[in-house]
């Protein structure tokens, strides 16, 4: 077979615009797929992140206040509609909270170890809640303990209240503090005094799912308290195994009977974690499937471009095939003889795409701050292209075997 | 002679069937990706108000210094403090402040639920500096910015919510327990992307409720209800506190009509940075910016990645579907170099034959660009699983991204047959006669 090769490169040098135009669509081909793989696999990555909450079971209500009042009379609300809450007979556990996982948006910290530090270690999402909200939320501590009711201050609008104590998620504590000393310490996040890591939490995603949050993942805190803000609170809501359904209509009657001045808004003010994520992660999900779509179609269309440019390759050549076969080729020869040629041109394009592929990523990282790209995918790439090449000049080349050597002798 | 070559290309086209259908679809598909991505680019990269683009500036104020600012770039909105200063100070023909307000209104009385109402607070040069229409009435005088009166302009949607659409200027509305006199009522009103405020929205909300003086808002110590961003210890345990705190929230924006008032304006801006600076409080030089609508709307990112790389990914894609179909079209025009000999050899000029098979050509792109156009008809409804809601329902299909489908379809598919077809015309006559 290897004796075929220069022949073929003398042919192909007839053929100059066809095999370029081959060979062009399976390098841009490559480009454009390897990096929607790429793209494809970091947006399922995103999609299948662990928000660290019982999500089956738990939905979140935003409740807004719908007159002003005082950061007392707010805070005498709280307890009551939580009493309300946690007394419903489909309700495991509730707790109010500044926000929740996987919100989009919401609060976070610079952290420093110093107080005098001026520029921060890193950057913590901030959680507010009481003593239930670890509970509510299905987290699982894996040191230390929870908070005191004690220890759950009143946190009022426009008032910085930062308690001495805080429990953090697995993530923070060991980028503050590597090899898993982190119970006991001391940090700062924006505050003069310093607060303590009375316990550790498995795993607790931020707030915010955005490019800027990335390279803070996973490090998240939660402070002791009652956040009355007059604007308004979440309330995270916890049913019993299989009782979502009923919860999420019972709750917000139990909250209107206690109180009408509020809203919860109809379009997002109860969620559940289903659709929490759904909201989170829409566009990363949209954006896998379109990819997914574009390159199935780029390469159904590259394959069917070979097998037309192919055939009419092996149109064109009838009598030349004809020759080679009354001369003593086999239908063997042919058939690798057209298979070798569109290896040939093959791997001329996918060594031009692989080079195409690596450059746009290069150009993603810094235009649109992606990651780099492994080369498994190039690598995974370049084979599926041959492949796909070598399948789709299949039956082409299988017609090319089978023209008979009486068309040698045919109208010359 | 149009109409037989429209016809030869035709027969040509049935022909080959398969082969056709298969340029055909990559055609279709090319430009309904391009296109479907192309409606959603188109309306998050737009100039939310073309005429007065370059006349509106924000001004920003680093007082975060070199080592707690956004990789040099001063804060994205100003604190209390630089905004009130600034504002005081009075250097531009018109300027607002604003930011955003989460209140709750009464739709009359105790009949219903209080209903949420998003809105801002601004100052009375917000109205003629943005061009905000009014259905009734109009917005408050700079008196009342003084006064700190409880004036409010309402959208069109809520007084239809509240007032049935009757003309309610001088009634009564209640916000947040708070009553107010309606002194206009906007029409429909939601620049995309919201450029006056991308520090809280990312450009695209669903429009506006109310707009109240801002110095009324201050009043009523209302938090906003939008971003707020803070640097160093946060020590502030109440309203006033917060006020003197180095918390970013408030938005300025100017209008400048030259650009001389522009450079007099930013030396205005470094000076008061330079005061800043001597009083001690900024231990850094001035470092101010005074970005105009369309500087803004690209400093903040307003375009989603998402947008760019699918609209550069589809794009990616059309070019190879055009050059699949240049490969198809070689393959196609030269299996008739036999057909095309004899023509020549009867007398057709190359250019005849240039013409016949650019038109050709021109049908399978007409061809593909109405199966492009219901690809993108289905695409454009089906563009919200890519984008969250509120830029989804930007992308629509309208006569000028129905006029442009067909027109690129055709065009690209004439520009790929150039290479065919000018083959197909260097066919030699003599050769083909001879071996056919």
């Amino acid at each position: 077979m290897s004796l075929q090769i220069k022949p073929i490169l003398v042919a192909l040098r007839r053929h100059k615009a066809g095999t370029l135009l081959i060979a062009l669509q399976i390098a841009l081909t490559l480009a454009i797929v390897c990096n929607a793989l790429f793209i494809i696999h970091q947006r399922l990555a995103n999609l299948s992140q662990r928000s660290g909450v019982d999500e089956a079971d738990v939905f979140v209500i935003t409740n807004q206040w719908a007159v002003d009042k005082s950061t007392q009379q707010i805070d005498a609300q709280v307890q009551a509609d939580m009493a309300a809450l946690r007394q419903l007979p489909s309700v495991r556990d509730a707790a109010p909270a500044s926000g929740y996982p996987l919100a989009g948006v919401g609060s976070d910290n610079f952290v420093t170890l110093t107080p005098d530090q001026v520029k921060p270690t890193t950057d913590s999402a901030v959680y507010v809640g009481d003593e239930h909200l670890l509970d509510t939320l299905g987290l699982r501590l894996i040191a230390g303990r929870n908070f005191r009711s004690d220890e759950v201050l009143m946190t009022g609008t426009q008032q910085a209240v930062f308690p001495p104590v805080v429990i953090v998620s697995k993530t923070l504590a060991d980028r503050l503090f590597p090899g898993g000393s982190a119970l006991g310490k001391s940090f700062y996040a924006m505050s003069a005094t310093p607060t303590t890591i009375i316990g550790i939490v498995d795993s607790l995603h931020r707030q915010g799912t955005s490019q800027w949050n990335k390279p803070y993942a996973g490090q998240s805190l939660i402070w002791p308290g009652r956040p009355d803000d007059s604007r308004g609170i979440y309330y995270i809501v916890r049913a019993k195994p299989g009782q979502l359904a009923a919860a999420m209509r019972e709750a917000p009657k139990a909250l209107f009977a206690q109180e009408r001045m509020r809203i919860i808004d109809p379009k997002d003010g109860l969620l559940d974690y289903a659709q929490i994520r759904k909201r989170a992660y829409d566009s990363d999900r949209g954006m896998a499937i379109l990819m997914g779509i574009i390159s199935a179609v780029l390469l159904a269309i590259t394959a069917a471009g070979i097998v037309g440019l192919t055939s009419f390759w092996v149109g064109q050549r009838r009598k030349q095939i004809g020759v080679r076969r009354a001369l003593g080729a086999t239908r063997n020869n042919i058939l690798h003889y057209s298979l070798t040629e569109n290896l040939l041109i093959g791997l001329g394009g996918v060594m031009v795409g692989a080079v195409l592929a690596i450059g746009i990523n290069l150009w993603m990282v810094t235009r649109f701050e992606m990651d780099r790209m492994s080369l498994v995918y190039v690598g995974v790439g370049i084979l599926a292209l041959l492949l796909l090449g070598q399948g789709a000049v299949f039956a082409p080349a299988l017609r090319a075997s089978r023209v008979s050597p009486v068309e040698a002798t045919r109208s010359v | 002679m149009f109409g037989y070559y429209l016809q030869l290309g035709l027969r040509s086209l049935r022909r080959n069937p398969a082969l056709t259908a298969l340029m055909v679809m990559a055609i279709g598909f090319g430009v309904a990706a391009s296109m479907i991505t192309y409606s959603v680019f188109r309306a998050v990269s737009g100039n939310p108000i073309p005429d007065k683009s370059a006349q509106l500036f924000t001004p920003q104020v680093d007082s975060w210094g070199p080592q707690q600012n956004e990789k040099g770039e001063p804060p994205e909105a100003l604190n209390y403090v630089d905004a009130m200063a600034l504002m005081r100070a009075h250097q531009a023909k018109r300027q607002t402040l604003l930011y955003p307000l989460l209140m709750s209104v009464m739709p009359g009385g105790d009949r219903d639920l209080p209903l949420a109402a998003n809105g801002y607070a601004v100052d009375s040069d917000f109205f003629p500096m943005f061009d905000v229409p009014f259905q009734y009435g109009g917005g408050w005088s700079a008196q009342d910015d003084q006064a700190r009166g409880a004036e409010v302009v309402i959208s069109g949607q809520l007084n239809q919510k509240l007032f049935g659409g009757v003309d309610s200027v001088g009634h009564m509305v209640n916000l947040n327990g708070h009553d107010y006199r309606v002194v206009g009522v906007t029409r429909h009103w939601n620049p995309k992307p919201r450029f006056f405020d991308l520090f809280s929205t990312g450009g695209f909300k669903d429009a506006s409720d109310f707009y109240m003086p801002f110095s009324r808002a201050l009043d009523l110590k209302a938090r906003t209800g939008g971003r707020n961003s803070c640097r160093g210890s946060l020590t502030f345990t109440g309203w006033e506190d917060y006020l003197q705190s180095n918390c970013v929230w408030i938005t300025l924006w100017v209008e400048l009509d030259s650009a001389a008032d522009a450079a007099h304006y930013r030396r205005f801006l470094e000076s008061y940075a330079a005061d800043q600076q001597r009083a001690g409080r900024f231990a850094w030089a001035p470092n101010v910016r005074l970005r105009d609508v369309m500087q803004w709307l690209d400093h903040e990112h307003v375009v989603p990645p998402e947008s760019r790389i699918s609209l550069l990914v589809a794009l990616g894609f059309f070019l190879i579907c055009l050059i699949n179909t240049i490969g198809l079209l070689l393959a196609k025009f030269l299996r008739r170099a036999g057909e095309i000999g004899v023509r020549r050899a009867l007398g057709a000029s190359r250019r005849e034959i240039y013409t016949q098979y650019l038109i050709e050509a021109a049908t399978v792109g007409l061809a593909g660009g109405v199966l492009g156009l219901l690809l993108t008809a289905f695409g454009v409804a089906g563009v919200g699983v890519l984008f969250p809601p509120q830029i989804a329902k930007l992308a629509q299909l309208d006569l000028s991204l129905v006029g442009l489908t067909l027109l690129v379809a055709v065009i690209a598919t004439v520009l790929a047959a150039f290479y065919p077809a000018w083959r197909a015309a260097h066919v030699q006559p003599a050769w083909q006669l001879k071996s056919s």
